[in-house]
Protein backbone atom coordinates (compact mmCIF):
# COMPACT_ATOMS: atom_id res chain seq x y z
CA UNK A 1 0.00 0.00 0.00
CA UNK A 2 2.67 2.48 1.08
CA UNK A 3 4.83 1.37 -1.84
CA UNK A 4 1.95 1.96 -4.22
CA UNK A 5 1.39 5.46 -2.85
CA UNK A 6 5.12 6.14 -3.11
CA UNK A 7 5.20 4.90 -6.72
CA UNK A 8 2.13 6.94 -7.59
CA UNK A 9 3.75 10.13 -6.27
CA UNK A 10 7.17 9.26 -7.68
CA UNK A 11 5.75 8.67 -11.16
CA UNK A 12 4.38 12.20 -11.18
CA UNK A 13 7.12 14.06 -9.25
CA UNK A 14 10.29 11.96 -9.48
CA UNK A 15 10.92 12.40 -5.75
CA UNK A 16 13.66 9.79 -5.31
CA UNK A 17 16.50 12.26 -6.09
CA UNK A 18 15.03 14.75 -3.63
CA UNK A 19 15.10 12.57 -0.55
CA UNK A 20 18.23 10.71 -1.57
CA UNK A 21 20.12 14.01 -1.73
CA UNK A 22 19.11 14.58 1.88
CA UNK A 23 19.30 11.12 3.40
CA UNK A 24 21.52 8.90 1.27
CA UNK A 25 25.10 9.73 2.18
CA UNK A 26 28.02 8.04 3.84
CA UNK A 27 29.04 8.16 7.52
CA UNK A 28 32.84 7.76 7.71
CA UNK A 29 34.32 5.48 10.34
CA UNK A 30 36.07 8.24 12.30
CA UNK A 31 32.81 10.07 13.16
CA UNK A 32 30.89 6.94 14.15
CA UNK A 33 30.76 6.34 17.94
CA UNK A 34 29.78 2.74 17.23
CA UNK A 35 33.37 2.17 16.04
CA UNK A 36 35.33 4.71 18.11
CA UNK A 37 33.68 5.89 21.31
CA UNK A 38 35.69 9.12 21.32
CA UNK A 39 33.74 10.07 18.20
CA UNK A 40 30.89 11.13 20.49
CA UNK A 41 32.31 14.66 20.10
CA UNK A 42 30.77 14.60 16.61
CA UNK A 43 27.30 14.30 18.19
CA UNK A 44 27.18 17.84 19.55
CA UNK A 45 26.18 19.40 16.23
CA UNK A 46 23.39 16.90 15.72
CA UNK A 47 22.18 17.36 19.29
CA UNK A 48 22.11 21.13 18.75
CA UNK A 49 19.85 20.52 15.76
CA UNK A 50 17.70 18.09 17.76
CA UNK A 51 17.19 20.62 20.57
CA UNK A 52 16.48 23.33 18.00
CA UNK A 53 13.67 21.16 16.67
CA UNK A 54 12.38 20.76 20.25
CA UNK A 55 12.54 24.55 20.64
CA UNK A 56 10.57 25.14 17.46
CA UNK A 57 7.85 22.62 18.37
CA UNK A 58 7.51 23.67 22.02
CA UNK A 59 7.58 27.33 20.98
CA UNK A 60 4.74 26.75 18.54
CA UNK A 61 2.67 25.27 21.34
CA UNK A 62 3.57 28.12 23.72
CA UNK A 63 2.20 30.71 21.28
CA UNK A 64 -1.18 28.99 21.52
CA UNK A 65 -1.50 30.46 25.02
CA UNK A 66 0.96 33.33 25.19
CA UNK A 67 -0.34 36.90 24.73
CA UNK A 68 2.32 39.51 23.84
CA UNK A 69 0.79 42.38 25.78
CA UNK A 70 1.90 43.93 29.07
CA UNK A 71 -1.46 43.38 30.76
CA UNK A 72 -1.82 39.72 29.83
CA UNK A 73 1.67 38.38 29.10
CA UNK A 74 2.50 37.43 32.68
CA UNK A 75 -1.06 36.23 33.35
CA UNK A 76 -0.98 34.00 30.27
CA UNK A 77 2.35 32.47 31.28
CA UNK A 78 1.12 31.96 34.84
CA UNK A 79 -2.03 30.30 33.50
CA UNK A 80 -0.01 28.11 31.15
CA UNK A 81 2.33 27.14 33.96
CA UNK A 82 -0.30 26.35 36.57
CA UNK A 83 -3.61 25.57 34.87
CA UNK A 84 -3.01 24.11 31.42
CA UNK A 85 -2.51 20.34 31.12
CA UNK A 86 1.20 19.69 30.39
CA UNK A 87 1.73 23.45 30.12
CA UNK A 88 4.47 23.21 32.71
CA UNK A 89 6.21 20.49 30.69
CA UNK A 90 6.01 22.38 27.41
CA UNK A 91 7.26 25.62 28.97
CA UNK A 92 9.92 23.64 30.84
CA UNK A 93 11.12 22.09 27.57
CA UNK A 94 11.39 25.52 25.98
CA UNK A 95 13.11 27.00 29.05
CA UNK A 96 15.67 24.23 29.56
CA UNK A 97 16.08 23.68 25.83
CA UNK A 98 17.21 27.29 25.51
CA UNK A 99 20.03 26.60 27.96
CA UNK A 100 20.93 23.21 26.50
CA UNK A 101 21.10 24.50 22.95
CA UNK A 102 23.71 27.03 24.09
CA UNK A 103 25.70 24.30 25.86
CA UNK A 104 25.59 21.94 22.86
CA UNK A 105 26.46 24.73 20.43
CA UNK A 106 29.37 25.76 22.64
CA UNK A 107 30.70 22.18 22.69
CA UNK A 108 30.17 21.82 18.93
CA UNK A 109 32.09 25.08 18.35
CA UNK A 110 34.97 23.89 20.55
CA UNK A 111 35.08 20.53 18.73
CA UNK A 112 35.29 22.21 15.33
CA UNK A 113 37.81 24.75 16.59
CA UNK A 114 40.22 22.37 18.28
CA UNK A 115 40.12 19.94 15.36
CA UNK A 116 40.93 22.77 12.97
CA UNK A 117 37.93 21.67 10.92
CA UNK A 118 37.25 25.26 9.84
CA UNK A 119 40.32 25.37 7.61
CA UNK A 120 40.22 25.53 3.84
CA UNK A 121 37.85 24.69 2.20
CA UNK A 122 35.40 25.04 5.11
CA UNK A 123 35.92 28.71 6.07
CA UNK A 124 32.46 29.83 4.93
CA UNK A 125 30.72 27.13 6.90
CA UNK A 126 32.52 28.28 10.05
CA UNK A 127 31.39 31.88 9.47
CA UNK A 128 27.79 30.73 8.98
CA UNK A 129 28.10 28.65 12.17
CA UNK A 130 29.26 31.67 14.19
CA UNK A 131 26.31 33.64 12.77
CA UNK A 132 24.00 30.85 13.95
CA UNK A 133 25.62 31.24 17.39
CA UNK A 134 24.77 34.96 17.39
CA UNK A 135 21.19 34.31 16.29
CA UNK A 136 20.81 31.79 19.12
CA UNK A 137 22.11 34.31 21.66
CA UNK A 138 19.64 36.83 20.20
CA UNK A 139 16.82 34.33 20.61
CA UNK A 140 17.81 33.79 24.24
CA UNK A 141 17.97 37.52 24.87
CA UNK A 142 14.57 38.32 23.32
CA UNK A 143 12.87 35.26 24.79
CA UNK A 144 13.92 36.33 28.27
CA UNK A 145 11.62 39.38 28.17
CA UNK A 146 8.47 37.61 27.04
CA UNK A 147 7.12 36.28 30.39
CA UNK A 148 7.10 39.92 31.57
CA UNK A 149 8.12 39.10 35.11
CA UNK A 150 10.53 41.12 37.26
CA UNK A 151 13.75 39.62 35.91
CA UNK A 152 12.49 39.90 32.34
CA UNK A 153 11.79 43.61 32.60
CA UNK A 154 14.87 44.62 34.54
CA UNK A 155 17.34 42.43 32.65
CA UNK A 156 15.98 43.91 29.41
CA UNK A 157 16.44 47.42 30.81
CA UNK A 158 20.10 46.58 31.45
CA UNK A 159 20.46 45.16 27.93
CA UNK A 160 19.00 48.32 26.44
CA UNK A 161 21.36 50.46 28.54
CA UNK A 162 24.27 48.49 27.11
CA UNK A 163 22.92 48.93 23.57
CA UNK A 164 22.58 52.65 24.25
CA UNK A 165 26.27 52.82 25.20
CA UNK A 166 27.26 52.00 21.60
CA UNK A 167 28.88 55.15 20.18
CA UNK A 168 26.88 57.19 17.61
CA UNK A 169 24.32 54.48 16.73
CA UNK A 170 23.43 53.56 20.33
CA UNK A 171 20.33 55.72 20.89
CA UNK A 172 18.88 54.77 17.50
CA UNK A 173 19.49 51.07 18.06
CA UNK A 174 17.79 51.37 21.43
CA UNK A 175 14.72 53.02 19.91
CA UNK A 176 14.65 50.37 17.18
CA UNK A 177 14.60 47.61 19.81
CA UNK A 178 12.51 49.24 22.56
CA UNK A 179 10.14 51.26 20.39
CA UNK A 180 10.71 54.36 22.53
CA UNK A 181 13.64 56.41 23.78
CA UNK A 182 12.66 56.18 27.44
CA UNK A 183 9.86 53.68 28.02
CA UNK A 184 10.41 49.93 28.21
CA UNK A 185 6.83 48.80 27.88
CA UNK A 186 4.12 47.59 25.52
CA UNK A 187 6.06 48.46 22.36
CA UNK A 188 9.19 46.75 23.62
CA UNK A 189 7.28 43.58 24.41
CA UNK A 190 5.60 43.33 21.00
CA UNK A 191 8.89 44.09 19.25
CA UNK A 192 10.81 41.46 21.19
CA UNK A 193 7.98 39.02 20.52
CA UNK A 194 8.11 39.68 16.78
CA UNK A 195 11.90 39.41 16.76
CA UNK A 196 11.81 36.19 18.82
CA UNK A 197 9.05 34.48 16.86
CA UNK A 198 9.50 35.72 13.27
CA UNK A 199 12.69 37.60 12.48
CA UNK A 200 15.33 35.50 14.24
CA UNK A 201 13.78 32.10 13.43
CA UNK A 202 13.63 33.13 9.76
CA UNK A 203 17.32 34.06 9.90
CA UNK A 204 18.04 30.83 11.76
CA UNK A 205 16.33 28.63 9.14
CA UNK A 206 18.23 30.31 6.31
CA UNK A 207 21.57 29.96 8.08
CA UNK A 208 20.92 26.35 9.11
CA UNK A 209 19.98 25.45 5.53
CA UNK A 210 23.25 27.02 4.33
CA UNK A 211 25.16 25.18 7.09
CA UNK A 212 23.74 21.77 6.12
CA UNK A 213 24.00 22.26 2.36
CA UNK A 214 27.68 23.16 2.78
CA UNK A 215 28.31 20.09 4.94
CA UNK A 216 26.66 17.88 2.33
CA UNK A 217 28.58 19.44 -0.51
CA UNK A 218 31.99 19.22 1.20
CA UNK A 219 31.51 16.18 3.39
CA UNK A 220 32.56 16.05 7.02
CA UNK A 221 36.21 16.91 7.72
CA UNK A 222 38.62 13.96 7.77
CA UNK A 223 40.31 12.43 10.82
CA UNK A 224 43.15 14.37 12.44
CA UNK B 1 21.05 9.83 -18.57
CA UNK B 2 18.83 10.02 -21.60
CA UNK B 3 18.82 13.49 -23.11
CA UNK B 4 17.42 15.23 -26.16
CA UNK B 5 15.23 13.73 -28.86
CA UNK B 6 13.04 10.80 -28.10
CA UNK B 7 12.81 11.56 -24.41
CA UNK B 8 9.39 10.83 -22.95
CA UNK B 9 7.75 12.78 -20.17
CA UNK B 10 4.80 12.26 -17.84
CA UNK B 11 1.98 14.20 -19.52
CA UNK B 12 3.12 17.69 -20.40
CA UNK B 13 5.38 17.88 -17.32
CA UNK B 14 9.19 17.89 -17.08
CA UNK B 15 9.22 14.61 -15.15
CA UNK B 16 10.86 11.84 -17.25
CA UNK B 17 8.53 8.96 -18.03
CA UNK B 18 11.25 6.31 -17.94
CA UNK B 19 11.64 4.88 -14.44
CA UNK B 20 15.25 4.25 -13.50
CA UNK B 21 15.78 1.30 -11.16
CA UNK B 22 16.53 2.25 -7.58
CA UNK B 23 20.11 1.29 -6.73
CA UNK B 24 21.32 2.23 -3.27
CA UNK B 25 24.83 3.66 -3.17
CA UNK B 26 27.56 1.16 -2.45
CA UNK B 27 29.84 2.29 0.35
CA UNK B 28 32.10 -0.78 0.35
CA UNK B 29 34.65 1.09 -1.78
CA UNK B 30 34.90 3.87 0.82
CA UNK B 31 37.80 3.78 3.31
CA UNK B 32 37.42 2.09 6.72
CA UNK B 33 34.07 1.07 8.14
CA UNK B 34 32.02 3.68 6.34
CA UNK B 35 28.32 3.00 6.55
CA UNK B 36 25.20 4.47 5.00
CA UNK B 37 23.42 7.23 6.86
CA UNK B 38 20.07 5.97 5.64
CA UNK B 39 18.91 3.80 7.28
CA UNK B 40 21.78 2.20 9.28
CA UNK B 41 23.27 5.20 11.03
CA UNK B 42 19.99 7.05 11.40
CA UNK B 43 18.65 4.21 13.54
CA UNK B 44 21.56 4.61 15.97
CA UNK B 45 21.15 8.38 16.03
CA UNK B 46 17.47 7.85 16.70
CA UNK B 47 18.26 5.72 19.74
CA UNK B 48 20.76 8.27 21.10
CA UNK B 49 18.13 10.95 20.54
CA UNK B 50 15.51 8.92 22.43
CA UNK B 51 17.83 8.45 25.43
CA UNK B 52 18.65 12.16 25.37
CA UNK B 53 14.96 13.06 25.20
CA UNK B 54 14.17 10.91 28.25
CA UNK B 55 16.88 12.66 30.27
CA UNK B 56 15.68 16.03 29.02
CA UNK B 57 12.06 15.32 29.99
CA UNK B 58 13.18 14.15 33.45
CA UNK B 59 14.92 17.52 33.85
CA UNK B 60 11.79 19.47 32.88
CA UNK B 61 9.66 17.44 35.29
CA UNK B 62 12.14 17.69 38.18
CA UNK B 63 12.79 21.42 37.73
CA UNK B 64 9.78 23.44 36.55
CA UNK B 65 10.84 26.60 34.73
CA UNK B 66 10.90 29.65 37.01
CA UNK B 67 8.47 32.53 36.88
CA UNK B 68 8.87 35.61 39.06
CA UNK B 69 6.15 38.07 39.99
CA UNK B 70 4.68 40.30 37.31
CA UNK B 71 6.95 43.13 36.15
CA UNK B 72 6.65 46.24 38.32
CA UNK B 73 8.57 49.14 36.72
CA UNK B 74 8.20 51.23 39.91
CA UNK B 75 10.17 48.74 42.01
CA UNK B 76 13.62 50.33 41.78
CA UNK B 77 15.14 48.10 44.45
CA UNK B 78 15.15 45.03 42.21
CA UNK B 79 18.59 43.86 41.11
CA UNK B 80 18.39 42.29 37.65
CA UNK B 81 20.40 39.34 36.45
CA UNK B 82 20.55 38.05 32.86
CA UNK B 83 20.28 34.42 31.79
CA UNK B 84 23.31 32.39 32.91
CA UNK B 85 24.95 32.35 29.48
CA UNK B 86 25.17 36.15 29.50
CA UNK B 87 26.59 36.34 33.03
CA UNK B 88 30.20 36.57 31.80
CA UNK B 89 29.40 39.69 29.74
CA UNK B 90 27.44 41.12 32.66
CA UNK B 91 30.32 40.46 35.05
CA UNK B 92 32.82 42.09 32.70
CA UNK B 93 30.85 45.34 32.95
CA UNK B 94 31.37 45.40 36.72
CA UNK B 95 35.13 45.95 36.51
CA UNK B 96 36.35 49.54 36.69
CA UNK B 97 38.25 49.32 33.38
CA UNK B 98 35.02 48.33 31.63
CA UNK B 99 32.39 50.33 33.48
CA UNK B 100 31.26 53.94 33.87
CA UNK B 101 33.07 56.05 31.27
CA UNK B 102 34.67 52.90 29.86
CA UNK B 103 31.42 50.99 29.33
CA UNK B 104 32.16 51.01 25.60
CA UNK B 105 35.25 48.90 26.29
CA UNK B 106 33.31 46.31 28.29
CA UNK B 107 30.18 46.33 26.16
CA UNK B 108 31.67 46.65 22.70
CA UNK B 109 35.44 46.53 22.34
CA UNK B 110 36.32 43.41 24.34
CA UNK B 111 33.33 41.27 23.22
CA UNK B 112 33.71 42.64 19.69
CA UNK B 113 37.35 41.60 19.51
CA UNK B 114 36.60 38.18 21.01
CA UNK B 115 33.60 37.34 18.83
CA UNK B 116 35.16 39.01 15.79
CA UNK B 117 38.26 36.88 16.27
CA UNK B 118 36.05 33.79 16.61
CA UNK B 119 34.21 34.57 13.40
CA UNK B 120 37.40 35.28 11.44
CA UNK B 121 39.34 32.35 12.92
CA UNK B 122 39.74 30.53 9.56
CA UNK B 123 41.26 33.66 8.01
CA UNK B 124 43.63 34.31 10.92
CA UNK B 125 44.71 30.71 11.53
CA UNK B 126 45.54 29.90 7.89
CA UNK B 127 48.23 27.22 8.10
CA UNK B 128 47.56 23.68 6.86
CA UNK B 129 48.05 22.10 10.32
CA UNK B 130 44.90 20.86 12.06
CA UNK B 131 46.19 19.30 15.27
CA UNK B 132 45.75 21.63 18.29
CA UNK B 133 49.34 21.02 19.39
CA UNK B 134 50.61 22.23 16.00
CA UNK B 135 48.65 25.48 16.25
CA UNK B 136 49.82 26.87 19.61
CA UNK B 137 48.50 30.40 19.05
CA UNK B 138 44.97 29.40 18.05
CA UNK B 139 44.78 26.79 20.80
CA UNK B 140 46.25 29.16 23.37
CA UNK B 141 43.87 32.02 22.59
CA UNK B 142 40.86 29.70 22.63
CA UNK B 143 41.86 28.12 25.96
CA UNK B 144 42.42 31.60 27.39
CA UNK B 145 39.01 32.82 26.20
CA UNK B 146 37.22 29.74 27.51
CA UNK B 147 39.01 30.13 30.86
CA UNK B 148 38.01 33.81 30.98
CA UNK B 149 34.37 33.00 30.21
CA UNK B 150 34.31 30.31 32.92
CA UNK B 151 36.05 32.57 35.43
CA UNK B 152 33.72 35.53 34.81
CA UNK B 153 30.63 33.32 35.01
CA UNK B 154 31.92 31.78 38.23
CA UNK B 155 32.63 35.19 39.76
CA UNK B 156 29.19 36.47 38.81
CA UNK B 157 27.45 33.44 40.32
CA UNK B 158 29.62 33.74 43.42
CA UNK B 159 28.86 37.43 43.91
CA UNK B 160 25.12 37.02 43.56
CA UNK B 161 23.03 36.62 46.69
CA UNK B 162 20.72 33.94 45.32
CA UNK B 163 18.50 33.80 48.39
CA UNK B 164 17.83 37.54 48.36
CA UNK B 165 17.30 37.27 44.61
CA UNK B 166 14.69 34.58 45.01
CA UNK B 167 12.88 36.64 47.66
CA UNK B 168 12.91 39.75 45.50
CA UNK B 169 11.26 37.94 42.63
CA UNK B 170 8.92 35.65 44.56
CA UNK B 171 5.27 35.78 43.61
CA UNK B 172 3.45 37.31 46.56
CA UNK B 173 0.26 35.55 47.53
CA UNK B 174 -0.96 38.60 49.45
CA UNK B 175 -3.48 40.86 47.78
CA UNK B 176 -2.47 44.48 48.24
CA UNK B 177 -5.23 47.06 48.32
CA UNK B 178 -3.55 50.20 47.03
CA UNK B 179 -6.56 52.32 47.88
CA UNK B 180 -6.41 51.47 51.58
CA UNK B 181 -5.54 54.35 53.90
CA UNK B 182 -2.63 52.40 55.34
CA UNK B 183 -1.08 51.96 51.88
CA UNK B 184 -1.44 55.67 51.10
CA UNK B 185 0.18 56.65 54.39
CA UNK B 186 3.08 54.26 53.70
CA UNK B 187 3.44 55.81 50.25
CA UNK B 188 3.42 59.36 51.67
CA UNK B 189 6.17 58.43 54.14
CA UNK B 190 8.50 57.05 51.41
CA UNK B 191 8.27 53.49 52.78
CA UNK B 192 7.65 52.19 49.26
CA UNK B 193 10.89 53.52 47.80
CA UNK B 194 12.78 50.82 49.71
CA UNK B 195 10.09 48.24 50.46
CA UNK B 196 8.71 48.30 46.91
CA UNK B 197 5.42 49.33 45.34
CA UNK B 198 4.03 45.84 45.94
CA UNK B 199 5.54 45.86 49.45
CA UNK B 200 7.60 42.89 48.26
CA UNK B 201 10.91 44.26 49.56
CA UNK B 202 14.05 45.15 47.65
CA UNK B 203 17.83 44.99 47.82
CA UNK B 204 18.10 46.92 51.09
CA UNK B 205 14.73 46.28 52.71
CA UNK B 206 12.61 43.23 53.59
CA UNK B 207 9.09 42.73 52.32
CA UNK B 208 6.25 44.15 54.39
CA UNK B 209 3.81 41.35 53.72
CA UNK B 210 3.61 38.32 56.02
CA UNK B 211 5.96 39.98 58.53
CA UNK B 212 4.57 38.06 61.49
CA UNK B 213 4.91 41.20 63.61
CA UNK B 214 2.22 42.87 65.65
CA UNK B 215 1.00 46.38 64.84
CA UNK B 216 2.89 47.79 67.83
CA UNK B 217 6.18 46.22 66.74
CA UNK B 218 5.73 47.60 63.22
CA UNK B 219 4.97 51.07 64.56
CA UNK B 220 8.10 50.84 66.68
CA UNK B 221 10.28 49.95 63.63
CA UNK B 222 8.66 52.65 61.48
CA UNK B 223 9.65 55.31 63.99
CA UNK B 224 12.96 54.05 65.37
CA UNK B 225 14.30 52.09 62.41
CA UNK B 226 15.94 48.66 62.40
CA UNK B 227 19.14 47.33 60.80
CA UNK B 228 19.80 49.41 57.68
CA UNK B 229 16.69 51.48 58.26
CA UNK B 230 17.39 54.82 59.94
CA UNK B 231 15.18 56.27 62.69
CA UNK B 232 12.67 58.96 61.84
CA UNK B 233 11.56 57.70 58.41
CA UNK B 234 7.94 57.97 59.53
CA UNK B 235 6.91 61.61 59.75
CA UNK B 236 3.13 61.39 60.14
CA UNK B 237 0.88 61.72 63.15
CA UNK B 238 0.37 59.02 65.78
CA UNK B 239 -3.07 58.40 64.35
CA UNK B 240 -1.60 57.73 60.89
CA UNK B 241 1.09 55.51 62.40
CA UNK B 242 -1.58 53.38 64.02
CA UNK B 243 -3.58 53.01 60.79
CA UNK B 244 -0.48 52.15 58.77
CA UNK B 245 1.01 49.64 61.20
CA UNK B 246 -2.32 47.91 61.56
CA UNK B 247 -2.63 47.77 57.78
CA UNK B 248 0.83 46.18 57.44
CA UNK B 249 0.23 43.75 60.28
CA UNK B 250 -2.94 42.62 58.49
CA UNK B 251 -1.04 41.69 55.28
CA UNK B 252 -0.86 37.91 55.47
Amino acid sequence: MLNKIYDWVDERLDIAPLWRDIADHEVPEHVNPAHHFSAFVYCFGGLTFFITVIQILSGMFLTMYYVPDIKNAWESVYYLQNEVAFGQIVRGMHHWGASLVIVMMFLHTLRVFFQGAYKKPRELNWVVGVLIFFVMLGLGLTGYLLPWDMKALFATKVTLQIVEAVPLLGPYLKILMAGDAAIVGAQTLTRFFAIHVFFLPAALFGLMAAHFIMIRRQGISGPL
Amino acid sequence: MHRGKGMKFVGDSRVPAERKPFVPKDYSEYPGKTEAFWPNYLLKEWMVGAVFLIGFLCLTVAHPSPLERVADPTDTGYIPLPDWYFLFLYQLLKYSFAAGPYTVIGALVIPGLAFGGLMLAPFIDRGPERRPSKRPLATGFMLLSVAAVFYLTWESVDQTDWEAKEKMGAISAVEIDKNADGYKIAEANTCLSCHGGELGGGAAAPKLTETGLSAEEIAEIAVNGKGNMPAGVFKGTDEELKVMSEYIAELK
